[in-house]
């Protein structure tokens, strides 16, 4: 077999793809655990979400729960090939929370309306909080990947 | 214990004036009949297994046992009582019944132990049975998707809910159908035993994304507007059950189907390895 590991490009790493799939899904256990569970500030069901919202609603909650089991095995899959590399896992990583959070930030909480981050307050300040937040992860994922791309990084 | 158990699923201003199941004997007798052969019968088929010098997996064994005992909950006992009045309580049953005991029985493989023991006739039978139009219908996971969550949908969606809160008959018929529909669903989205008709992996891991989704929107939709005769806030915390708990049954199903990718993956990785010649010649 041909040895592809040196020359591989960031976004066809299988390290990449693996952590970004655990990135979402992280992110998404986080908003569940912190945001409703702890600081309880949006809820299981917010009592005004539509039924169009639901729908996306369970199956983005379908689509998490598949991307933390599929990212699990592609982890795995990336080191029984010996492609595995944290750098790369790390640059797919940071994409990956980034990316969700930035969903659910304009797309979850403004388009679909499926629930605020939280009520009786200003929500603007969260908002730009929240979708800044995201915008920084994404970008420095991106980054990252970009600058792995162009040192050609050998994994190890 | 029993009686604390139970407590917490029955709310004490609902007063239970239909007739209780299982406070008589003889009908908790009759209803736990069916479970019992059901455990003998695969405990003495893989006797006969042991006996024949090829063992059948202990491991299995408890599985079954474990399903069995876990799908009986639903039928006679504390649960099923309560169940027949509290929403909560028909909730984890609907979870444990529908949901888990099916993961459990699917993993024990009771038609590849039934296949091995039945003399050879019956098994035959059994195996066109497998590989017949009635293999095929019931072995899809799309048609088992209705079945599951369609009727789950009907339940929770019509006076049906209400209906068998009433009758003691049809609830144990939800109940059985919980049972059926959720053994199918699970046997054709993550078959074990052998399944002639079984649908490639990108299909099975689609029906089984649908039905998660389908399943917590189900579970808001009841939170967001209950069964008739079930308060807001006992709809709220049984929505919750049935959310979490269905995740976690979810889950176990998704991770066999990564399992099931990893594995033919690996088969596939081994034959680009080491190519096997079809038309002669060395590699």
């Amino acid at each position: 077999m041909t040895d592809t590991r040196a020359t591989i490009h960031p976004f066809r790493a299988r390290s990449f793809w693996a952590a970004f799939l655990l990135g979402i899904a992280v992110i998404a256990a986080i908003d569940e655990i912190v945001f409703h569970q702890l600081l309880q500030w949006h809820h299981f069901y917010d009592g005004e979400t539509p039924a169009i919202g639901l729908l996306t609603d369970g199956l983005l909650h379908a689509g998490e729960l598949a991307a933390l089991v599929a990212g699990f095995f592609l982890v795995l899959d990336a080191h029984r090939r010996g492609e595995w590399s944290p750098p790369l896992a790390g640059a797919g990583f940071l994409t990956g929370l980034g990316f969700f959070q930035l969903w659910d930030g304009t797309i979850n909480h403004k388009v679909l309306g499926l629930h605020q981050i939280r009520y009786d307050v200003d929500v603007l300040p969260y908002d730009i909080v929240w979708v800044s937040a995201a915008a920084v992860l994404l970008v420095a994922g991106l980054a990252w990947a970009r600058q792995l791309g162009r040192r050609e990084v050998t994994p190890g | 214990m029993t009686d604390a158990f139970a407590g917490r699923f029955v709310s004490p201003a609902e007063p239970h004036d239909h007739a209780s199941l299982s406070g008589d004997w003889f009908m908790a007798a009759v209803l736990a009949a069916p479970f019992l052969f059901a455990a003998v019968a695969y405990l003495a088929a893989a006797v006969v297994q042991s006996r024949r010098g090829t063992p059948w997996p202990l491991s299995r064994c408890g599985l079954w046992l474990a399903g069995i005992t876990v799908a009986a909950c639903g039928f006679v006992g504390p649960l099923a009582e309560a169940a027949h009045g509290s929403f909560r309580a028909h909730t984890l049953a609907h979870v444990l019944v529908g949901m888990a005991a099916p993961v459990l029985l699917v993993a024990a493989a009771p038609v590849t132990l039934a296949l091995r023991t039945l003399s050879v006739v019956p098994a035959r039978r059994l195996a066109r049975l497998l590989r017949g139009p009635l293999g095929r219908i019931f072995g899809n996971p799309f048609v088992a998707l209705v079945l599951n969550l369609g009727g789950l949908w009907v339940l929770h969606t019509t006076p049906l809910y209400e209906l068998s809160q009433r009758s003691a008959l049809v609830h144990l018929a939800v109940m059985a159908h919980f049972l059926v529909a959720g053994f199918l669903f699970t046997a054709s989205v993550v078959p074990v035993d052998p399944a002639p008709h079984r649908s490639p992996l990108g299909v099975r891991a689609g029906v089984l994304l649908a039905a998660i989704a389908a399943h917590g929107m189900l579970a808001k939709l009841l939170a967001a507007s209950p069964p008739t005769g079930v308060g807001s806030g006992e709809a709220l915390a049984g929505a919750q059950l049935m959310f979490y708990a269905g995740d976690a049954v979810d889950l176990v199903l998704l991770v066999a189907l990564g399992a099931e990718w990893y594995r033919s993956e690996g088969r596939r990785m081994r034959r680009a390895a080491h190519p096997i010649t079809v038309r002669g010649g060395a590699t």
